[in-house]
């Protein structure tokens, strides 16, 4: 009954897109290390690699693990990170191709298959995530690009007969400038990853001030693709044989199938081959996809209410997110602390001024464009192949294996390019179809490509956390913030994912709230856990996406009360910070000077600006936002961001994830949530879930401050500080004061 | 039923009332145009009949039956498409690219229509969803598309 598939050698070439070249096989085989190279698209077992990088000096030195050079130059490079529109295929394209010495516009990068070989982050974790890509790996990927160079220089040195030292490289050619003979790469390559790979200490770096690509606008190695629809995502991936499946999931996480009413029916549609029962779901497998929908869609199930012993977080029938936050807003404790300095509670009694606001944001959704799916294959062997979105492919092998009962090695995982993730493709438990599709293929002899649609991702996918925050703060007789205390009623993501809260606070629970930079002599931070009945995840930066917004839309309601201005309170309890009175400047000039209105525009609309700042992810952000009101909603018509992550790989690139963060910073701050009532979202797609459209998408202009410091994220940290200015800037304009996103919610005139 | 899609005719066995968005990804294995919502409310689908930009998640395929249909892998068959596909490497307009077969469509549906639209006409016209937010490398590209046939046409 099954035709399986071709042979794995065979597959080699197939993922590859080209024949198996001679040379490519000849390391496959001939070298102990080259042999991790079929780890991809092989069930190579990591024990191998594990024994070889033992240590954080051997990290990210197996070359041939990581390149492959073909006989016309073009490098391949598999990557650690997944890309899914941050740009970091090109980053690792530029950083290992400057050290390398080899145009990133002659990359192939793909994401590496999961493997010890692959942990090249100085922090010795492996996931996409936390702007960690390019800050974690930038001094391992460059020296990667340098031992490869070393041992290209070592084959030429064999096979012109001349001394290493005799020879040095230009793009894509090893030279000897004495000869004038030179050979391409690809020449040598086969010889080259014969060679033993040099000990990392005997390597010369090159400086900086000679760099070509790292630091400059290189074009994205995946912009052709993408523009002419042959880039591939996980959801466009078929296999020989396969079939396809949809599900209906319960209404409710936790609730389980009872019986299906309409069986016989449904299993006489067109296409349809098999019904199946599922964890929580029912699903359809059919010759065609559309098929396949159509058909689960149809099944009238019984849905039975979760049990005591359910092992998933249980939605209840009457769980409404509203009186959630409403609940939120009454805890009292205890409460744990995040950050204690000074005596709050001594300022505040012998303050002039006391001010106390409550604040609070709303659940979100990723709705990222590409739905989730997994494709996965049983081989003849038995052994198994995954294809599907992930930001960790280690950990989703890892728990397949559990699930399956296989042994790690015998899974091969394959990490498509993500059509977009922001924080969706972790490892969330019941939010994710790679079990299900597993469970399908395995009971139906052939592989099985899962799509859950709109309707289904919206009813699965994790959420923003929502958190309520009761602020108190002291002013002095100058009007000057002496103390601050947040106490933010909230349960992060990290902590919802164990199921409880840990030992340490979850620091991506208060992120934003804690570690902020401004001189207040007393401050304390603390959280009220309250586990709540939504399953969460990570959203594009994190705690910072809410808590920035509060502190710093906070702060604003505190310059008021002092009677100083927001931008000059901000200077002054930076005064002592060079690098963000520098950064702060610097958006404040590119907004061409600090103007807080409200002013009247050219066009004859009454606006104001509000600024903000944050710190996220190891990189600063300051953001000024001009806003005016247009039939009764918030227009925003520029935001200006100074950003600074220490240093930078492509300025391109972080121009659009300025930009990015942007659109979706203004999302969540003007339009975006996520409404549950009786246990359901009131949205299933983008209809009653708006994201925002190109006609709220305000201009961006975007200054990066390379202050040298430690290098820092960019994909999160320019979202933060974009909803708190917006609502600064509003709160002037209207005199409403902001504390709760979105916007959609308020009415203005 | 017979479909003409991208100068060629297929023969295609689907319901009347299967998306065509469907049909050209999964009986025509043409994986370029996306799948987002199945609503209408995003654009990723987007292919053009006719020389107009449908929807196809919600386009019966009965309906284009002797019709011509244009998607994304044949957009630099044409003159207008390739000049939009080069100003979207020129503009770095992708992120992670999900969005943009749709956004290319759309673009070359208007430029087809009107060689040198207005910002308001490019506004009105470009209403794809993008979730990365590339609508001001989006809009920049149009807007120098426009911009070359106005210059063009004024020489």
């Amino acid at each position: 009954m099954n035709k399986h598939i071709d042979a794995t050698e065979d597959r080699l070439g197939e993922s590859l897109d080209q024949p198996v070249n001679l040379s490519r096989r000849r390391f496959l085989t001939s070298t102990a290390v080259g042999a991790l190279v079929l780890g991809f698209g092989l069930p190579l077992g990591s024990t191998r690699v594990q024994a070889a990088t033992a240590t954080a000096a051997e990290r990210g030195t197996q070359v041939p693990a990581f390149l492959e050079i073909r006989p016309d130059g073009t490098v391949r490079l598999l990557s650690p990170f997944m890309e899914g529109g941050q740009g970091t295929h090109t980053a690792m394209a530029q950083i290992v191709g400057e050290e390398l010495d080899a145009d990133p516009a002659t990359f192939i990068v793909e994401s590496a298959p999961p493997g010890e070989a692959y942990v090249v982050m100085e922090n010795g974790m492996r996931i996409t995530g936390g702007s960690m890509s390019v800050r974690m790996s930038y001094p391992t990927m460059r020296r990667l690009g340098a031992l490869a160079r070393t041992m290209l220089l070592q084959a030429g040195a064999e096979h012109l007969g001349v001394p290493l030292a005799e020879l040095s490289t230009e793009p894509g050619r090893v030279v000897h400038a004495s000869s004038g003979r030179s050979l391409g790469y690809g020449e040598l390559a086969g010889r080259a990853l014969d060679m033993p790979v040099p000990d990392p200490s005997t390597l010369q770096l090159r400086d900086p001030s000679q760099f070509r690509w790292i630091g400059k606008p290189v074009r994205r190695v995946d912009s052709y693709e993408k523009s002419t629809g042959k880039a591939l995502y996980s959801i466009d991936l078929k296999v020989d044989d396969m079939l396809h499946a949809a599900v209906q999931h319960a209404p409710r996480l936790g609730m389980t199938v009872g019986s299906l009413r309409n069986e016989a029916q449904v299993k006489a549609m067109k296409g349809v081959d098999s019904i199946h029962q599922l964890p929580g779901a029912v699903a359809v497998v059919a010759d065609r996809w559309w098929h396949a929908k159509r058909a689960v869609e149809a099944i009238q199930v019984e849905w039975l209410e979760p049990t005591a012993d359910s092992k998933v977080r249980s939605m209840p029938a009457d769980f409404s997110s509203d009186a959630f936050r409403d609940s939120l807003a009454t805890q009292q404790g205890p409460a744990r602390e995040d950050e204690r300095e000074g005596d709050v509670a001594a300022a505040l009694a012998s303050a002039k001024t006391q001010v106390e606001a409550t604040y609070h944001n709303q659940y979100l959704n990723h709705a990222q464009l590409e739905p989730p799916s997994a494709l996965a294959r049983f081989n003849p062997d038995g052994s198994l192949e995954v294809w599907l979105p992930n930001q960790a492919p280690d950990m989703f092998r890892d728990d397949i294996a559990k699930r399956t009962g296989l042994a790690p090695s015998r899974i091969t995982l394959h990490s498509p390019l993500l059509g977009g993730f922001f924080g969706r493709h972790f490892l969330y438990d019941s939010a994710s179809p790679y079990p299900q599709a597993i469970a399908l293929a395995k009971a139906v002899g052939r592989p099985v490509k899962l799509i859950w649609s709109r309707e289904e991702e919206f009813l699965r996918d994790v959420l923003r956390p929502v958190a309520v925050v009761k602020f108190r703060a002291a002013l002095d007789a100058g009007g000057l913030p002496v103390a601050i205390e947040a106490v933010s009623v909230t349960e992060g993501p990290t902590e919802a994912i164990a199921g409880k809260q840990g030992e340490k606070l979850d620091p991506s629970a208060l992120e934003g709230l804690s570690g902020k930079s401004y001189a207040i002599a007393n401050r304390r931070i603390a959280q009220i856990y309250v586990k709540g009945p939504a399953m969460l995840g990570y959203w594009r930066s994190v705690g910072n996406s809410l808590n920035d917004f509060f502190y710093e839309a906070f702060l604003d309601e505190l310059a008021d009360k002092g009677g100083h201005d927001p931008f000059e309170l901000r200077l002054h309890l930076l005064r002592d910070n060079q690098r963000l009175t520098t950064l702060l400047n610097a958006v404040g000039e590119l907004s061409g000077g600090w103007k807080r209105g409200p002013f009247t525009a050219e066009d004859g609309s009454r606006r104001a600006r509000g600024v903000a700042m944050a710190s996220p992810f190891g990189s600063h952000a300051a953001v000024i936002a001009e806003v005016s009101i247009e039939a009764g909603q918030v227009k925003v018509h520029d935001i200006w961001q100074a950003i600074d992550p220490g240093s930078v790989v492509n300025p391109a690139i972080v121009e659009a994830q300025v930009n990015g963060a942007v659109a979706l910073g203004l999302s969540q701050v003007l339009l975006e949530e996520a409404v549950y009532m009786n246990g359901q979202p009131r949205a299933r797609n983008y209809d009653l879930y708006p994201i925002l459209p190109p006609s709220r998408m305000a201009r961006v202009h975007v200054r990066i401050v390379e202050s040298g410091e430690k290098m820092g994220g960019v994909g999160e940290p320019p979202l933060p500080a974009v909803a708190p200015a917006v609502a600064n800037a509003v709160a002037q304009l209207t005199g409403q004061r902001i504390r709760s996103m979105p916007l959609s919610r308020y009415t203005f005139s | 039923m017979e479909l003409r899609i991208n100068q060629k005719t297929y023969q295609v066995d689907a319901d009347a009332d299967t998306p065509l968005l469907w049909v050209i990804r999964d009986n025509l294995g043409l994986t370029g145009t996306k799948y987002g919502c199945g609503l209408a409310q995003c654009g990723a689908c987007s292919v053009l009949v006719d020389g107009n930009v449908v929807r196809a998640c919600v386009t019966p395929v009965a309906g284009v039956v002797g019709r011509e249909v244009t998607t994304i892998e044949a957009i630099e068959a044409d003159e207008v498409g390739k000049r939009v596909v080069t100003a979207w490497v020129e503009h770095q307009v992708a992120q992670c690219g999900y969005c943009q077969s749709g956004q290319v469509m759309a673009a070359t549906a208007l430029l087809k229509h009107n060689p040198a639209p207005s910002d308001a006409q490019i506004k009105a016209a470009m209403v794809n969803l993008c979730r990365c937010g590339t609508y001001n490398a989006i809009h920049a590209a149009v807007h120098d598309l426009a911009a070359q046939t106005s210059k063009t046409e004024s020489a």
